[in-house]
């Protein structure tokens, strides 16, 4: 971090419990016909923390688990296994059935999809007020609540007459920006932000992401950010941990991470970050031979070679790199170089900060 | 052989869009969403089309498909298909023109499939319905879309709610591709996809052009893969197109402030993390003139004295 100009804020709250930690987290989805027995195993055995004001990006490829990651925690989703701790409490176990209002206080999420996410019959208004009312963050006259809605939609660069309007009548990065505000009305801890930008030009996305940045340093709320836009997480985030799979494969400081990635899916997905630069550079069927060298798999999640160590069992974490940027990652492939300072961390840990 | 070695496609103009103006009548606000926008498309050419958020791109996309509804009304310029008067199709015309000549990924993807049929169910309708094909026939030419865009074809079977949005999004590319039409409106398809897939999705969807020549308008926001995958583009801010040229051209010479304010706020891969700033608050740009040719090809919109203060600002890069 050293190099960084952007400055990392976070408050070191070692002694207090950490915003949101995920333990063991499983989930497990029957498909097929109602009398079918087969699932998918979407994630397994998540563990993962996100500290007091800390911003941690999630990707990894499509279709391999985050949104129901965010899902689980934000209490949409029964996880199969696993615990979900928000400052220290059990959520599963103190709120049985379903997130209860104080939970909702504390988390809030925002939707991957702009068009599914918004009831079309409500105007923009309807969404923010209901929102500063279930809460109680409205302030204590109409006067307040209507200067908190025209802030809310300043925030977002949206104008207040838009508060008016259906979302039909919106675009599709008009809508995200509704769905940010309906989350930032709340003042919640912790925002589960998924995909929230991927519809905004990038000078509108700049924006958002300064505006996440601001409320991290001012108000010390924690973010998960989803997202496939590497150059945005690298932009905003502490940390960003890649999901392969349905499970974490590996995590580290943003900057380290996609400097120096490790597992062998983060450098295909490095890689292949399109760079107008480089134009041309692109080989689809080179790209395809990668792909499949990196995915197909029987025996284990990449390899396919029972001989080699890890195969047979579960692969361990391995620190990449400077302990400073808590870098590991989770593979049957990786071996450190020689004399790179890498080592196996412990075979199960449950605290991915582990430095030395 | 790499995407941009595709051929550029042949300057007759399939699909031709003159001085659109759509405008949004409404009891309080009415919007000028489109205001006199000119662009078209080659056989087997890729458009892009980038812009601001609310600037009008889906608007465009809508009206060249026909399916703007009340209270949209399209107040003037005309759109051709292969010469044919698109605004001045009947509905039966119309029918045969959607899907079939031309089809849209719509922004909307992610939410666009009809949740209470299966992903195979939806794709065999659109063959038995359009193609005339028997179901069986329907039903593998279904398995072969769904791993055309990456998706295990077991997953005909499932329910768009069991899908993740990427997914989605991919079996919504396929459906569009169905048909073979010649003209593909592609509105933001890859917004749920990583990296990866969306290169490989990409790659497919040149492939199948150089294969079929049909054209496509693409609009994104992710300007490189725009850069890497158009032919030309154009820019649009408030409705209006303010600069357009070779793809390549706008990326290393982009000449409209707005266009270079795209093209800086732009994270990078590498180097330390500075703070970036997207148009700095309060620029905006009004009463957008006609496009000039500023060089061979490359048609910008001059800026007045107002905003060449907002470039000087853009450029300062204030920080956060
Ligand atoms: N309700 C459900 N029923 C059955 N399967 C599901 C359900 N929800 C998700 N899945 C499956 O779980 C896996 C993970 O989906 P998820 O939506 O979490 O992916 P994602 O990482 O968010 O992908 P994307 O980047 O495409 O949005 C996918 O294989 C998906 O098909
Ligand atoms: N039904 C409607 N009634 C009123 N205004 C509308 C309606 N539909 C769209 N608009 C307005 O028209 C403008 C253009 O919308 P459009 O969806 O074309 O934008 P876009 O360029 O696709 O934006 P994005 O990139 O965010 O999707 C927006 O300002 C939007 O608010
Ligand atoms: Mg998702
Ligand atoms: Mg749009």
């Amino acid at each position: 971090m050293s190099h960084a100009v952007l400055s990392s804020q976070r408050p070191s709250a070692d002694t207090e419990a950490p915003a949101l930690e995920v333990r063991g987290l499983g989930k497990s989805f029957p498909i097929g016909g109602l009398f079918s027995r087969d699932s998918v195993r979407a994630l397994h055995g998540v563990d993962l923390t996100i500290g007091r004001g800390e911003i941690v990006a999630l990707v990894g490829e499509s279709g391999s688990g985050k949104s129901t990651l965010a899902r689980c925690v934000a209490r949409l989703e029964k996880p199969s296994s696993g615990q979900i701790l928000i400052d220290g409490v059990d959520v599963l176990k103190r709120d049985r059935f379903q997130a209860s209002r104080a939970f909702r206080s504390q988390l809030q999420m925002v939707f991957q999809d702009p068009f599914g996410s918004l009831n079309p019959a409500h105007r923009v208004e309807h969404f923010l007020r209901r929102s500063l009312a279930i809460h109680r963050k409205g302030g204590n006259s109409e006067t307040a609540t209507q200067q908190r809605l025209g802030e809310l939609m300043t925030t977002v660069g949206l104008q207040a007459d838009m508060l008016n309007s259906y979302p039909h009548e919106l675009s599709g990065g008009q809508r995200q920006r509704v769905a940010i505000a309906r989350a930032l009305a709340v003042e919640p801890q912790v925002i589960l932000a998924d995909e929230p930008t991927s519809m905004l030009d990038v000078s509108v996305r700049i924006g958002v992401l300064n505006l996440m940045r601001k409320l991290r340093d001012e108000q010390g709320i924690s973010m998960l950010y989803i997202t496939h836009d590497l150059a945005s997480a690298r932009y905003l985030a502490d940390r960003t941990v890649v999901m392969f799979a349905g499970e974490l494969v590996e995590e580290g400081e943003s900057l380290d991470l996609l400097a120096n990635p490790a597992h062998p899916y983060t450098q295909l997905l490095v890689s292949a970050v399109p760079d107008p630069a480089r134009a041309g550079s692109y080989d689809p069927v080179r790209r395809a031979e990668l792909r499949q060298a990196v995915m197909a798999s029987t025996t284990c999640t990449f390899d396919g070679d029972p001989n080699q160590a890890c195969s047979a069992e579960e692969p361990v974490r391995h620190r990449v790199g400077d302990p400073e940027n808590s870098h590991w990652v989770r593979c049957h492939l990786y071996r450190p170089q020689p004399g790179a300072g890498g080592h196996a961390l412990a075979a199960e840990p449950t605290d991915n900060t582990a430095s030395a | 052989m790499t995407v941009s070695q595709v051929s550029f496609g042949s300057h007759e103009p399939v699909l031709e869009v003159k001085n659109l103006t759509v405008k949004y009548i409404g009891d309080t606000r009415s919007t000028t969403a489109v205001d006199r926008v000119s662009f078209s498309i080659g056989t087997g050419e890729v458009f892009g089309l980038a812009g601001e958020s609310g600037c009008g791109k889906s608007t465009i996309a809508n009206s060249v498909m026909r399916l703007l509804k009340d209270p949209a009304k399209i107040a003037g310029g005309s759109i051709s298909f292969g010469g044919k008067d698109v605004l001045a199709m009947s509905q039966e015309e119309l029918r045969r023109f959607r899907w079939q000549d031309v089809a849209m990924v719509f922004q909307s993807a992610m939410n666009s499939l009809n949740p209470v049929l299966t992903i195979g169910e939806q794709i065999v309708d659109i063959f038995t319905t359009h193609a005339g094909y028997t179901r069986k026939e329907s039903l593998r030419r279904a398995g072969e879309l769904l791993e055309l865009v990456r998706i295990d074809s077991a997953r005909l079977k499932s329910y768009p709610h069991q899908l993740s949005g990427g997914m989605r999004q991919r079996a919504v590319i396929a459906m569009a591709v169905a048909l073979k039409p010649s003209v593909l409106i592609l509105d933001e398809p890859t917004t749920a996809l990583d990296v990866v897939v969306q290169q490989e999705i990409m790659a497919q969807i040149k492939e199948l052009q150089r294969e079929l020549g049909f054209s496509v308008l693409f609009i994104t926001h992710d300007m490189s893969l725009m850069v890497e995958l158009s032919h030309r583009m154009a820019v649009m801010y408030g409705g209006r197109i303010v600069e357009t040229a070779k793809a390549q051209d706008v990326y290393t010479n982009p000449r409209h402030p707005y266009t270079q304010a795209l093209m800086s706020a732009f994270p990078p891969l590498t180097g330390p993390r500075v703070p970036l700033t997207g148009l700095p608050d309060g620029v905006k740009f009004r009463n957008i003139p006609d496009l000039t040719e500023a060089a061979p090809g490359h048609f910008v919109a001059p800026v007045s004295a107002d905003a060449s203060a907002a470039d000087t600002a853009i450029m300062e890069g204030a920080a956060r």
